[in-house]
């Protein structure tokens, strides 16, 4: 267990110093294929998670349930449905997007929504009262209130962006059910993590690993340096 | 940073976010021209023997294969479904109500190995050298009296199908004994299920690709105990969908594949595969045996095992002009 772990390490050394091509080819996919499934998720999720956050409407309460709920949902079963639907019997088949990388874009994007909704309304909610009240003492208008109340959050927007992109990269359920680990084509990290796993090499799904948490360590190193620069 | 500054940041990220990910997707789903999505169970994908079988193919024919590595039951779910153009498998009973449903048609005989049951090296049940019937016989007696335990797949996969096949065979109710405290269903893969035996000293029935690999990397330390022998061959087969169970399937590639995988190069794959590493061949060509009749004690395992109605594919369940039948 212990010497799997430490050859892990080295294999990942080595294969990362040698610039493997297909390693390098598989992170590149992950990388890609995680980063546009989190920028459209941002897309929609982040003015939602505004909507919750700032407005007071009737259903509210239930809609941010309804996110909260969602964040729990499996992977699996979350690829299973988009299967069911993407599959050529099922209702969108005549899309043909099923085992190419459209289709796990689509998957995580939908899997990361509730996590961006709700990091976003949560943040802007605990932010809320003193900002706003302050900004409008000051003489703000209720549209300007908002607004600072919003750029006052932008810490938590991107927290919340960053860790949907680590929730994208680290699945596996959607990309294995709607990728279908087709080499060269829907191959990503997770999912060579777990061929390679079953195929007995274990050292090697070690060492993808160290390679994935690398990818998100750096992805998180880089958001607090941003953070820090912006509150110095 | 002030807004603007934190503004052009983000723009630059997304931008190089969505550029660099059109680039990457398309550099390679492009070289592609035409595709072959074949589902196929895991042994044959996890051991490896397609990833050698794939370039050889490749190398010579403008087709792109997609595997997609899934247990025989779901890899015919997948075609039923028309998300797959081919299926490779290994489970005759599923392959037969496959074709009579119409989904499947010019099915081939590909390759035969044995599954083995494995247990701990000390056989605290002591079945070496029995009979598969015998060794489940005495595993049931052993098992209700505390001393032995089985692990099943639970995954109705090939080999599931199989083990329950087996213990048909042997005059037991599966429904009856997965209710017993000593029959563990494992409900995964074989890699998985092996080390769950190993852990439990427990006894299982592997193939011998993925068993073999485990041994070798040291990840398991269980005994083959009963092996080769007619009640535990395991014949794979390749079925093309019909085009009348569905007019999209790339039925024309599909038969490339099936006659490259029956040619001489594609047996002489198997026929090596894995002699190198384990000193033995993992899976074994059936077409020549089939057709030579070298071996007929195999050959009639297999035909016994495999065929329907005297035949790997009756007239009825043949698509085309195929050079298949000889």
């Amino acid at each position: 267990m212990v010497s799997a772990l430490w050859e892990g390490l080295l294999r990942a050394l080595s294969l990362i110093v040698m610039r493997d091509p297909t390693l390098m080819e598989i992170t590149l996919r992950s990388v890609a294929i995680s980063g546009l499934a989190t920028l459209f998720a941002a897309l929609w999720s982040i003015p939602l998670g505004i909507l919750i956050g700032l407005e007071r409407f009737k259903g509210r309460i239930i809609l941010r349930g309804f996110f909260n709920t969602l964040m729990g949902m499996p992977t699996v079963t979350l690829g299973l449905v988009l299967y069911l639907l993407f599959s050529r019997s099922g209702p969108l088949g005549f899309l043909r997007v099923l085992y190419s990388p459209g289709a796990i874009i689509v998957g995580q994007s939908l899997l990361i929504t509730p996590i961006i909704v709700s990091f976003v309304a949560n943040t802007l909610e605990a932010a809320d009262p003193e900002i706003r009240s302050l900004a409008l003492t000051l003489g703000a208008s209720e549209m300007g209130a908002r607004f600072t109340v919003l750029s006052e959050s932008l810490d938590g927007v991107l927290l919340a962006v960053t860790a949907s992109f680590n929730r994208a990269i680290a699945e596996l359920g959607v990309a294995l059910m709607l990728g279908g680990n087709i080499r060269g084509v829907t191959r990503v990290l997770t999912t060579s993590i777990a061929l390679e796993t079953s195929r007995g090499e274990l050292e090697l799904g070690i060492a993808l690993t160290i390679v994935l948490l690398t990818i998100v360590g750096v992805v998180n190193l880089s958001t607090n340096l941003f953070r820090r620069r912006t509150h110095p | 940073m002030n807004r603007n500054q934190t503004f052009a940041a983000t723009a630059v990220i997304v931008a190089i976010v969505v550029l660099g990910g059109i680039y990457i997707l398309r550099s390679q789903t492009a070289r592609g021209t035409s595709s072959l999505v074949v589902s196929t169970t895991t042994s044959l994908y996890d051991t490896g023997v397609l990833d050698e079988i794939e370039e050889a193919f490749e190398a010579k024919n403008p087709i792109d294969l997609y595997f997609i590595s899934v247990g025989t039951g779901l890899a015919i779910t997948h075609a039923e479904r028309g998300d797959a153009d081919m299926i490779l498998v290994h489970a005759p009973s599923q392959e037969l109500v496959f074709l009579e449903e119409g989904y499947g048609v010019n099915r081939k005989i590909i390759a035969y190995n044995f599954f083995s049951i494995v247990g701990p090296t000390d056989d605290p049940a002591g079945i070496e050298e029995m009979t598969p019937v015998e060794a489940l016989r005495t595993l049931v007696e052993r098992g209700r009296s505390g001393e032995a335990t089985w692990v099943s797949r639970g995954d109705d996969s090939g080999t599931h199908t199989k083990e329950k096949g087996l213990w048909t065979a042997a005059g037991f109710d599966v429904s009856v004994l997965r209710e017993e405290g000593w029959y563990r269903e494992a409900g995964t893969g074989m890699g998985k299920t092996l080390q769950i035996a190993e852990e439990l000293e427990a006894y299982t029935l592997t193939d011998m690709g993925t068993y073999l690999k485990y041994r070798e990397e040291e990840l398991v330390g269980l005994e083959v105990l009963v092996g080769a022998g007619e009640e535990l061959i395991n014949v794979y087969s390749a079925i093309a969908v019909g085009t009348e169970a569905n007019d999209d399937a790339n039925f024309d590639d599909a038969m490339a594949f099936i006659e490259f995988l029956v040619s001489e190069e594609g047996q002489s794959i198997f026929e090596e595969y894995g002699v190198e590493d384990y000193g033995t061949n993992l899976f074994k060509p059936a077409v020549e045996l089939l057709k030579s009749r070298a071996d007929p004690t195999t050959a009639d395992w297999i035909e016994a095992a495999a065929f329907f109605d005297g035949s790997e594919c009756p007239e009825q369940y043949r698509e085309g002009s195929s050079k298949l039948y000889g």
